[in-house]
């Protein structure tokens, strides 16, 4: 025994751990790979535009400005959360994006949204309908009563795709199947045959879900998708936006008030007041540094486990009547460091960091040599 | 549903029973009979004949026959016109009155829910102040004084349209018109509130969301669940379209049920009163039974509700 077994077992050794190391390596890449799928990547590629949105309407008492000026990009494959309590525009800013503004009363007044280039508020009702529900779908509130009573599930989630795409009956049903399935239906055959009020409310909503994905938008605007749901179907709905984004890479307009699903499902937030947009930024820059102090408000008035101690702060005052709405910054009369000049002219927009913006005075140089003092 | 069905026929069966045993008691309450006239018969004569139409048995015993009759669907023959059973009379005038009717409730759905739907489509627009106005006029003028109207301007003073009988479509046109304007105005506006109250909800933004044409949207996703209460009040409006035919059928002369129903009354000819009322009232409950029917159709949930209640 010799060295002639030594050099074997040697040899064997070194071979073993040749294969460990390829091993190793191996699981390297693996494990970057799965890193690499689930870290999101959003692409610097704009779907939606913006720019400048006044939406305002005609009613007995006068003129509303529901929206004043609201401007934002939204990239692809990105979700982008827009905040602020009832009444500040979020609802009609996204119904504006989606052409579903009452014409009359309602009016586009001024600004530009683009979809992948191409303006939205000067399309005919006709051509409108063209990208409704095909590029750009919506998301109701209330899953209750999103759905039509006397249409069974099947046929309200084909109708979209015969509407707009030349498919047979059966490539329908197939592509209505998938769907239920990607939303997570249990025996959706069965279930297509089914009436709205044979399902639970968590149900409905995934099939509001997947009524509004049946026809592979790229842009999908959910307004306050989980408001109407009990907090556990809150979560699960909010984990189906998560995957149905990772496998489809839809962009999704988020409108809610709830900071909850913010900080769970947002890539960035746009706060709005009063029918503008005060602070928007990436969701941290937005949680951990908001500049704005409706912002700040916002955030302290949400209950957070962490801080027992502590008291709710409410945000006194109630919001501006937007028949009239103020010159300056419209929160002035609610703000705890208002200034003279708030009152009179409306702050510019300030940008902080590359994604991160506010309109407000505080960032003037001079106000905070002011405050400095 | 199977069950739903056959309790829903149990209790058809009931209320015509009902009806019938109703129309019996208020029958021979009324005073008088057949043979009560001015001109005397003889006696005996008068006795025969009682016994020969069963009378001079005592009200149970009449009962009885009556029911038999109901059952076996023979009412004999009418006391006035002795050589007409009743079975002929309906046979012969049911149709016409028939072919009146459904003609009226056709039209008057028909015209109302498109009434309907445009003043909602159009609200307070043109459109929906000249619909609701006009149906203000439908609801409150009372479809006598409109047939008289339509007489006098359309027939007579104009000579487009004949005034009487029942021989052509062209004969149709008046007393339809006459009869149909109530209803349709009453569905019309009905159609509206409803209508208008569907288009807010939230499905009808859906489906605008889908992108669907808008005429998809109202024929779908609106209108059906908009006719909910039109076929509510459909029951009603039947049997007072069908009592209306009466009124119409006297000022058109036209020779449906409505007359033999109206004399065989003043008449005391109880097999005609007999025939006519339990062959109308069975209709009309068997009408009621199928607008039950249709409800089940057009909305899916009162189905399962059913379907529940048979577990």
């Amino acid at each position: 025994m010799n060295n002639e077994q030594q050099l074997a077992a040697v040899k064997e050794m070194e071979r073993e751990k040749q294969l460990d190391a390829e091993r190793s390596e191996q699981e390297l890449v693996n494990v970057k790979q799965t890193v690499q799928k689930h870290r999101k990547v959003v692409s610097t590629e704009k779907v939606l535009e913006v720019e400048n949105l006044h939406v305002s309407f005609t009613t007995f008492g006068g003129t509303v400005q529901a929206v004043r000026g609201v401007s934002f990009d939204l990239y692809k494959g990105e979700t982008l959360a827009i905040v602020g309590e009832s009444g500040c525009g979020k609802s009609v800013t996204s119904n504006a994006i989606m052409g579903l503004i009452p014409q009359p009363p309602g009016r586009i007044s001024d600004g530009k949204v683009q979809f992948k280039g191409r303006e939205l508020t000067t399309l005919t009702k006709k051509e409108l309908r063209k990208i409704q529900g095909v590029d750009i779908s919506m998301i109701f509130q209330d899953p209750m009563t999103a759905l039509n009573p006397t249409l069974t599930i099947g046929e309200q989630l084909m109708e979209g795709v015969r509407t707009h795409f030349k498919v047979s009956k059966s490539e329908a049903k197939e592509k209505a199947l998938a769907m239920l399935n990607l939303v997570g239906i249990p025996n959706p055959a069965e279930r297509l045959k089914q009436y709205p009020h044979q399902f639970s409310g968590g149900m409905r909503q995934r099939i509001v879900i997947a009524i509004a994905l049946i026809c592979e938008p790229e842009l999908l605007i959910a307004d306050e998708p989980t408001t109407a749901l009990d907090v556990t179907i809150q979560a699960q709905i909010l984990e189906l936006f998560e995957e149905i984004q990772a496998k489809t890479g839809v962009s999704i307009v988020l409108i809610t008030h709830d900071l909850g699903v913010v900080a769970k499902i947002a890539d960035r937030i746009a706060v709005m007041y009063a029918g503008k947009i005060i602070e928007i930024g990436d969701k941290r820059e937005i949680f951990y540094t908001p500049q704005h102090p409706y912002t700040q408000g916002l955030l302290n008035s949400v209950p957070r486990l962490d801080l027992l101690e502590e008291e709710l702060q409410p945000i006194d005052g109630t919001p501006p009547d937007l028949f009239a709405p103020p010159k300056g910054c419209p929160f002035t009369a609610r703000c705890p460091f208002a200034m003279t000049v708030c009152e009179h002219v409306h702050p510019a927009t300030t940008t902080l960091t590359k994604t991160h913006a506010v309109d407000c005075w505080l960032q003037d140089e001079r106000a905070k040599q002011l405050w400095e003092a | 549903m199977l069950k739903y069905t056959l309790k829903r026929f149990v209790m058809m069966i009931a209320t015509i029973l009902i009806i019938a045993t109703l129309t019996f008691v208020l029958m021979h309450s009324i005073p008088g009979s057949p043979f009560n006239e001015e001109r005397t018969t003889n006696e005996a004569i008068q006795e025969n004949l009682e016994r020969f139409y069963k009378l001079d048995q005592p009200l149970p015993v009449q009962y009885a026959y009556y029911l038999k009759s109901i059952v076996t669907f023979d009412f004999g023959p009418s006391i006035k016109k002795p050589n007409e059973s009743v079975n002929e009379l309906l046979a012969r005038g049911f149709p016409i009155s028939f072919e009146l009717g459904m003609t009226t409730i056709l039209v008057a759905v028909i015209s109302g829910i498109l009434l309907g739907t445009f003043a909602a489509l159009r609200h307070n627009g043109v459109i929906d102040y000249a619909a609701m106005t006009f149906a203000v006029f439908g609801i409150s003028i009372p479809n006598f004084v409109l047939a008289t109207l339509l007489i006098q301007k359309l027939a007579v003073d104009w000579n487009i349209l004949p005034p009487a009988t029942w021989s052509s479509p062209l004969h149709m046109i008046l007393p339809v018109a006459a009869l149909a304007t109530g209803p349709m105005a009453i569905i019309a506006r009905l159609t509206r509130s409803s209508m208008l109250e569907v288009l807010t909800q939230d499905y009808i933004k859906m489906a605008r969301a889908k992108g669907l044409s808008p005429f998809r949207i109202i024929a779908r996703h609106a209108l059906r669940n908009a006719l909910m209460p039109v076929v509510t009040i459909m029951g009603t409006m039947l049997a007072g379209i069908l009592t209306g035919t009466f009124v119409i059928e006297k000022i058109f002369a036209i020779p449906g049920m409505g007359k033999y129903f109206v004399e065989s009354i003043n008449n005391r000819d109880y097999p005609v009163i007999m025939g006519t009322t339990v062959f109308y009232s069975s209709f009309l409950v068997f009408m009621l039974f199928l607008v039950d029917i249709v409800y089940g159709f057009l909305d899916p949930r009162i189905k399962l509700h059913k379907k529940e209640g048979e577990a």
